[in-house]
């Protein structure tokens, strides 16, 4: 199944998705040196966004952030790619400045894909593939 | 968004991928603000330079970027004089982080001035109708709202793609229909001096990002002007304000609807609200002194000693520029910082209350200095580190 977005940051990757309806402020709520959610009000909390295409709707809170981003790419410890509603400056550039393919504009129901499923992200196609058959949309 | 052949280009690694990424950069905040296309910058002023912000994970970034800027670019104040940090009790580990950050800008080729008054010391950066990339909220505001350029507040990331490229996306107060006034403030009192921020402390709250229109008793000097702006900068998020017969007027004559009224009674209980009782280091210079303001505080200082420490901060190319000065102010035992000020730097977390005469210190000195704040007159601020007051 393939899903429209728009380009944010260019690249294209593939990996299991993480899902989550809260916004992330990358300072506070992810540690950089694990790449873990450590903020306990966050529905995330605990687990590890390495590896991960990060569906969330957007970005919040300090603007270094961006450079939170940067430093989990440059450890290894960062997101394959990321999926956002809506994406807003603190996530877009973190994304472009660590080279981790960001889109934005897809649909809500994107929210319903179950964490776990295999997703493509193709920021210069414009498209987001999902696989498997047990993907989303009750 | 519209890009010409040359951007697109760039835009597709024609010209080496730093390049490339700033490009993108420029793109995506055009595609999320809903620019038409990017415009030419004449300077550029850098956010992301004290280390006690940016940390190790802006440092890494600015280290590892390749590359020269194409247009004039200076840097935000540091979080520590870059010469005499020791004097102001920075750490060696700190310092050294701080040096290794400057070395990064130096190597893109940015000017090493830190201030937030990139106008007192260079007369080219703007001038009005002038496109810029500035990021420190009060030279901002000034650029707006007194010069009478265009600039949106830009963040680190997106200030160096703007000096690389030498270009922004054309949103946010580059347009005329952002810069329409928004509140209509009367204000019936004479004000002066430290008045002006403890006017933007109050209109900052109220109007938020709005662009408030100021009906004034008196006409303000460019100082209180920068004072004023430095305020609402802080307790709102006032980028661009007109003071009637005084500022660049706004393009369209129309009133706002939104009409506030302010006297002498609601500017005095700010000064009620935060006492300079207590303080156990005065703070002058934020935003950054002007060459006025020094011979002002060189004046009320002579003959003295102070009791108290008092900080001076302003910009490096002042200093130097008038070391007699910079010598008669000392003289009292006052020490003149540049490159930072009390806002940015750790060093404030050693004092347990600062006496200032600015509206923006007091905002953010107690969560980002972590030490609580009084506001005063100039003279006040003088007499509480000479040992006349409290």
């Amino acid at each position: 199944m393939e899903i429209k977005c728009h380009k944010v940051a260019s690249g294209r990757a593939c990996g299991p998705a993480l899902v989550t309806k809260d916004a992330i402020s990358f300072l506070g709520n992810v540690d950089a040196r694990t790449g873990i959610v450590v903020d306990p009000a966050h529905k995330l909390y605990g687990q590890c966004i390495a590896g991960k295409v990060l569906i969330f709707p957007g970005g919040k809170g300090s603007t270094v952030g961006s450079y939170v981003i940067y430093q989990l790419k440059k450890r290894g410890l960062a997101p394959v790619a990321m999926i956002n509603i809506r994406s807003e400056p603190i996530v877009a550039v973190g994304a472009i400045i660590s080279g981790i393919p960001l889109v934005d504009r897809v649909t809500e129901e994107i929210m319903l894909i179950k964490s776990g499923t295999l997703i493509e992200v193709d920021a210069d196609q414009e498209l987001v593939r999902i696989f498997g058959e047990d993907f989303l949309l009750e | 968004m519209y890009l010409s052949r040359e951007e697109e280009g760039i835009y597709q690694g024609e010209q080496g991928e730093t390049l490339r990424r700033m490009m993108e950069i420029l793109v995506a905040l055009g595609d999320i603000y809903g620019a038409e296309k990017l415009v030419p910058v004449r300077s550029v002023q850098i956010a992301g330079v004290s280390y006690k912000n940016i940390g190790e994970a802006g440092l890494e970034w600015i280290s590892d970027l390749q590359g020269r800027v194409v247009v004039p670019s200076i840097l935000n104040p540091a979080g520590m004089d870059l010469c005499r940090w020791k004097e102001m009790g920075i750490g060696e580990e700190f310092a050294l982080k701080q040096e290794e950050t400057i070395e990064a800008y130096r190597r893109l080729g940015v000017t090493i001035d830190c201030t937030c008054t990139p106008y007192q010391i260079y007369k080219g950066l703007a001038s009005r109708g002038d496109h810029l990339a500035w990021s420190e909220s009060s030279a901002v505001s000034y650029a707006n709202s007194v010069i009478g350029a265009r600039t949106n507040r830009e963040g680190g990331p997106s200030a160096l793609a703007a000096a690389l490229v030498g270009k922004t996306a054309l949103f946010g107060y580059h347009l005329d229909e952002n810069r329409m006034p928004t509140h209509l403030v009367e204000v019936e009192a004479d004000l002066q001096g430290s008045d002006y921020g403890a006017l933007g402390f109050l209109v900052g709250r109220i109007v938020k990002d709005g662009v408030p229109l100021f009906r004034l008793r008196c006409a303000p000097s460019v100082d209180e002007l920068k004072a004023l702006g430095a305020a609402m900068a802080a307790s709102g998020s006032v980028a661009l304000y007109y003071v009637e017969d005084v500022t660049p007027a706004p393009t369209a004559a129309s009133e706002p609807d939104e009409k506030i009224c302010l006297g002498r009674k609601e500017i005095d209980e700010v000064y009620l609200k935060y006492p300079g009782s207590g303080a156990d280091v005065v703070a002058l210079g934020c935003p950054h002194c002007s060459l006025e303001e020094l011979k002002t505080i060189a004046r009320l200082l002579q003959g003295q000693k102070v009791q108290k420490e008092l900080w001076v901060c302003t910009a490096r190319k002042i200093a130097d520029s008038h070391p007699q000065l910079v010598a008669a102010i000392e003289k009292s035992g006052a020490r003149v910082f540049c490159d930072t000020c009390m806002v940015v730097s750790p060093a404030t977390e050693r004092f347990d209350k600062m006496m200032v005469n600015s509206g923006k210190a007091l905002v953010y000195l107690p969560g980002l200095g972590g030490v609580q704040a009084g506001l005063g007159s100039l003279e006040e601020c003088i007499d509480v580190a000479l040992g006349r007051r409290y």
